[in-house]
């Protein structure tokens, strides 16, 4: 065990020792992911975090000290995040189309999500810190990390918090559409991207090409008007 | 060139979005603005570069990864996870429900009201 900790001591070798660990347990994840047919509730990203967890608990290795090592990995969000203006600009026809409709839904959907989350999380009595960091829970990782520290909120605990909203919202979007009789498959798909986020939108490929189209959509869209919107009403309301 | 352009450029944006998010004093995170400024030059320019649509289709399929080390965190929140956990729950799911029951149900609604 003396090598273990020896491992997390300097830069050189912590640096790799959590990319490996990082990498090895998302590729494993993703082989069970897909050995198991895709079941919401197995998605790669929840796995690989419960095994990290996991392994740092029982080698008493501090958060700080794998994040650190991790941290390139955490930095390359930044790029993803722009990289998302090319679907966007891919589905800039079905926007203009679209456009009107497209927005309100959004605009209400959007709205819902923040409000009712806010609502709820109040009657329930959760805390400030916590309530700060549930707002921008139905957008996208990346950007709900940064909404999540503006607002006064925890990064880490969104980023956990957007995880487990996309798995709701992949778990429970069948039964929903059943109940409502959605059958479209332009609408299954941005529905799936405004509640919940990269999550729906790999769920919605699954529905077919084009609701995978509108759900990049809906991802990117809600993103933008969240970041947009978000600290501008916090800030109003006074929160 | 191996997709070396595809990452100046996401790098050049990334960094340009931070810099106009400082500069501007907007309270948005910088990579959204630099998602903005990079789907401007697109329009502008009206294309997208095969390299390009190459690493942008890399990184949206490994999305996942990238929030990883972050989610991981969630280990530092656990006595407060344990305290408020089932009320979290509860507000995720109804919020997250209802968010995409109406999503759904207004847009379906327009697109009918457009189709007659």
């Amino acid at each position: 065990m003396a090598l273990w900790g020896w491992l997390w001591a300097s830069p050189a070798t912590a640096v790799p020792t959590a990319l490996l660990l990082t990498l090895g347990c998302y590729v494993l994840a993703l082989e069970i992911y897909q050995f198991a047919h895709r079941p919401a509730l197995l998605h790669p990203a929840i796995t690989a975090m419960a095994a990290l967890i996991i392994i740092l608990s029982a080698g008493k290795v501090p958060y700080r000290q794998y994040f650190d090592g991790a941290a390139f990995i955490h930095f390359l969000l930044g790029p993803a995040t722009v990289a998302l203006a090319v679907p966007l600009y891919r589905n800039l026809a079905h926007i203009r189309r679209l456009g009107p409709a497209l927005a309100l839904a959004l605009v209400i959907g959007a709205s819902v999500a923040v409000a009712t989350a806010w609502l709820l999380g109040r009657m329930l009595h959760l805390s400030e810190l916590t309530l700060r960091s549930l707002l921008p829970k139905s957008v996208t990782t990346p950007i709900a990390m940064g909404l999540a520290e503006t607002l006064g909120g925890s990064p880490s605990l969104a980023a956990g918090i957007v995880l487990v909203t996309g798995v709701i919202g992949c778990l429970f979007a069948p039964v929903v559409y059943r109940l409502l009789r959605i059958r479209d498959p332009a609408v299954q798909g941005f529905a799936l991207g405004v509640a919940a986020h990269g999550f729906g939108t790999a769920k919605a490929f699954e529905i077919s090409p084009l609701a995978g189209a509108f759900a990049s959509l809906g991802l990117g869209l809600t993103g933008l008007a969240t970041a947009l919107a978000l600290p501008w009403i916090s800030r109003a309301l006074g929160l | 060139m191996d997709g070396l352009r595809a990452l100046i450029t996401l790098l050049g944006y990334t960094l340009a979005g931070q810099v106009l998010a400082h500069v501007s004093g907007l309270p948005i995170p910088g990579p959204v603005a630099g998602m903005v400024l990079l789907l401007v030059t697109l329009m502008i320019r009206g294309r997208v570069s095969a390299e390009l649509e190459r690493v942008s289709a890399l990184t949206q399929r490994h999305l996942s990864l990238l929030f990883v080390p972050a989610g991981v965190g969630l280990m530092t929140h656990a006595a407060a996870l344990r305290a408020e956990g089932a009320g979290l729950l509860v507000t995720l799911t109804v919020s997250t429900l209802l968010a995409l029951g109406t999503t759904a149900l207004i847009l379906q609604r327009l697109r009918r009201g457009e189709s007659t």
